[in-house]
C-alpha cells in the first residue's frame, strides 16, 4: 500500500479526531481571510509554527512544508509591493503561509485510515441523495490496488515501445495503457459481479 | 450505477495518480514545469463521459485530501489543496465533467476538431477560470493579473490537449465506453 504523509506521534494534535482538525482548518482558513491586519495574521502564523515542535515535528519538517511555496510567496509579495505597499504584501504572504502550514499540520498528524474513517461518517447523512458509502469504500480500495498495477503495465508498454523505437512518444504509451487497463477493469467488474458483491 | 462504472471510476482515479509519477518536463526558455498529471482529468472526461469522469477525479481528490502523496512530485494532503494553486486542483473535477459533457453530446459526430475544442474548453478555459479566480483571491490580485501569471503554462496544456484528443479518438475507435452508457 502507498504510504501516506502521516508522521507518527503522541501529541494532543495526533490524538484529536480527524473531524475536529478539519473543522479547525476550515475555521482558520476562513478566519485569516477575514482579518485585514497583518500583525494579527503574523500572530496566527507564529502560533501555527509553534504547533509543529509541540506536536513533535522538527525544523526540517516545517521547512519541507514551506520550501515548495517559497518562490510563489516571493512573487506575490513583489506583486503587492508593486501594486500597493509592503503591508499588503506581508498580509498576503502571512495569510497563505498560515493556512498552508496548518493544513499540512492536519495531514501530518492524522493517519490516512482515520481520515477515511471520518470520511465514512461524513458520508452517512449524504445517503438520501444517492451517495453509497460501500461503493465509495470499494472504489477507494480499488484505486489503491490499481496504482501499482497500472505502473507495472506502463513499464511493460514502455519496454515494448522501446523495442519499436517509440519510447519517446507519449501517445504510443498512453493509448495501449488505457486500452489494456480498461480490459483489466472489465475483468475486475466481472469478478466482483460473479461473487455477488451486493452494491445496492 | 453498475459495478463496471465503479471500476472505471477507480481506474481513471488511479491512472491520474500514475500520470503524476512521470517526471515533469521543463519547457525551454520559460522554465515552466509541465507534468503529465493534468492529462488525467481530460482523459477521464473524454473517455468515461461527464458523470463517471467527474466522479473519478473527485475520488482522486479525496485520496489526495486524506493524505496520500498522489499529486505530481509526491505532494498531497490539505496543504497543497487549499494552497495558492488549489483552484487548479479542485478545477480538475470540473474539467473532467465539462469535457465529458461535451464529448457525450458530440459522440456520434466526433472528429479531431470538435474533440480538441471540447478538451481545450474543459481543460484550459474552464480550468483556468477556476484556478485563476482562486489565485486572485489568495494573492489579493486582480483576475487579469492572475491570468497573465498563468499564461506560461498554456504551452504545456496545449500539448496535453493534443495528446488527450488523439488518445480519446483512438480509444473511441477500439474501446468505446460512452455510447455503451447511453
Amino acid at each position: 500500500m502507498i504510504a501516506g504523509l502521516y508522521i507518527d506521534g503522541a501529541s494532543a494534535l495526533h490524538r484529536a479526531t480527524a473531524g475536529i482538525k478539519i473543522l479547525a482548518m476550515m475555521a482558520l482558513g476562513t478566519g485569516v481571510f477575514l482579518i485585514p491586519d497583518w500583525p494579527v495574521v503574523a500572530v496566527v502564523l507564529a502560533t501555527v509554527i509553534a504547533l509543529y515542535p509541540i506536536s513533535g515535528f522538527g525544523r526540517h519538517i516545517i521547512w519541507a512544508q514551506i520550501k515548495p511555496m517559497i518562490w510563489l510567496l516571493l512573487i506575490f509579495f513583489a506583486v503587492q509591493l508593486w501594486l500597493n505597499d509592503w503591508q499588503a504584501g506581508l498580509l498576503v504572504v502571512l495569510r497563505i503561509a498560515a493556512i498552508v502550514l496548518f493544513a499540512s499540520l492536519v495531514t501530518l498528524s492524522t493517519k490516512t485510515s482515520d481520515m477515511l474513517a471520518s470520511l465514512d461518517r461524513a458520508m452517512v447523512p449524504l445517503k438520501p441523495i444517492g451517495v453509497n458509502p460501500e461503493k465509495v469504500s470499494l472504489a477507494i480500495s480499488m484505486v489503491l490496488r490499481f496504482i501499482p498495477v497500472i505502473a507495472t503495465v506502463a513499464s511493460e508498454i514502455r519496454d515494448a515501445q522501446r523495442a519499436r523505437g517509440l519510447d519517446k512518444s507519449i501517445l504510443a504509451m498512453i493509448v495501449p495503457l488505457i486500452i489494456r487497463t480498461l480490459k483489466m477493469a472489465d475483468d475486475v467488474a466481472d469478478a466482483i459481479d460473479a461473487r455477488s458483491f451486493d452494491l445496492d | 450505477m453498475k459495478t463496471k462504472d465503479i471500476v472505471y471510476i477507480a481506474l481513471f482515479a488511479a491512472l491520474t495518480a500514475v500520470l503524476g509519477l512521470f517526471p515533469p518536463i521543463t519547457l525551454p526558455i520559460t522554465g515552466v514545469p509541465v507534468t503529465a498529471q493534468s492529462l488525467g482529468p481530460m482523459l477521464a472526461g473524454a473517455i468515461l463521459g461527464a458523470r463517471r469522469g467527474g466522479l473519478s477525479i473527485v475520488l482522486f481528490l479525496v485520496l489526495v485530501a486524506v493524505g496520500l502523496p498522489l499529486l505530481s512530485g509526491g505532494r498531497g494532503g490539505f496543504g497543497v489543496m487549499i494552497g495558492v494553486t488549489g483552484g487548479f486542483i479542485f478545477g480538475w473535477a470540473v474539467t473532467a465533467f465539462v469535457v465529458g459533457l461535451l464529448i457525450e453530446k458530440l459522440w456520434n459526430k466526433l472528429n479531431v476538431v470538435n474533440a480538441a475544442l471540447s478538451i481545450a474548453f474543459g481543460g484550459i478555459v474552464v480550468l483556468y477560470a477556476i484556478g485563476n479566480a482562486w489565485v486572485a483571491v489568495a494573492a489579493d490580485i486582480s483576475y487579469w493579473q492572475a491570468t497573465v501569471g498563468a499564461a506560461p503554462f498554456l504551452i504545456g496544456d496545449a500539448i496535453k490537449v493534443a495528446i488527450a484528443t488523439a488518445a480519446c479518438l483512438a480509444v473511441k475507435r477500439s474501446y468505446p465506453l460512452i455510447s455503451k452508457a447511453g
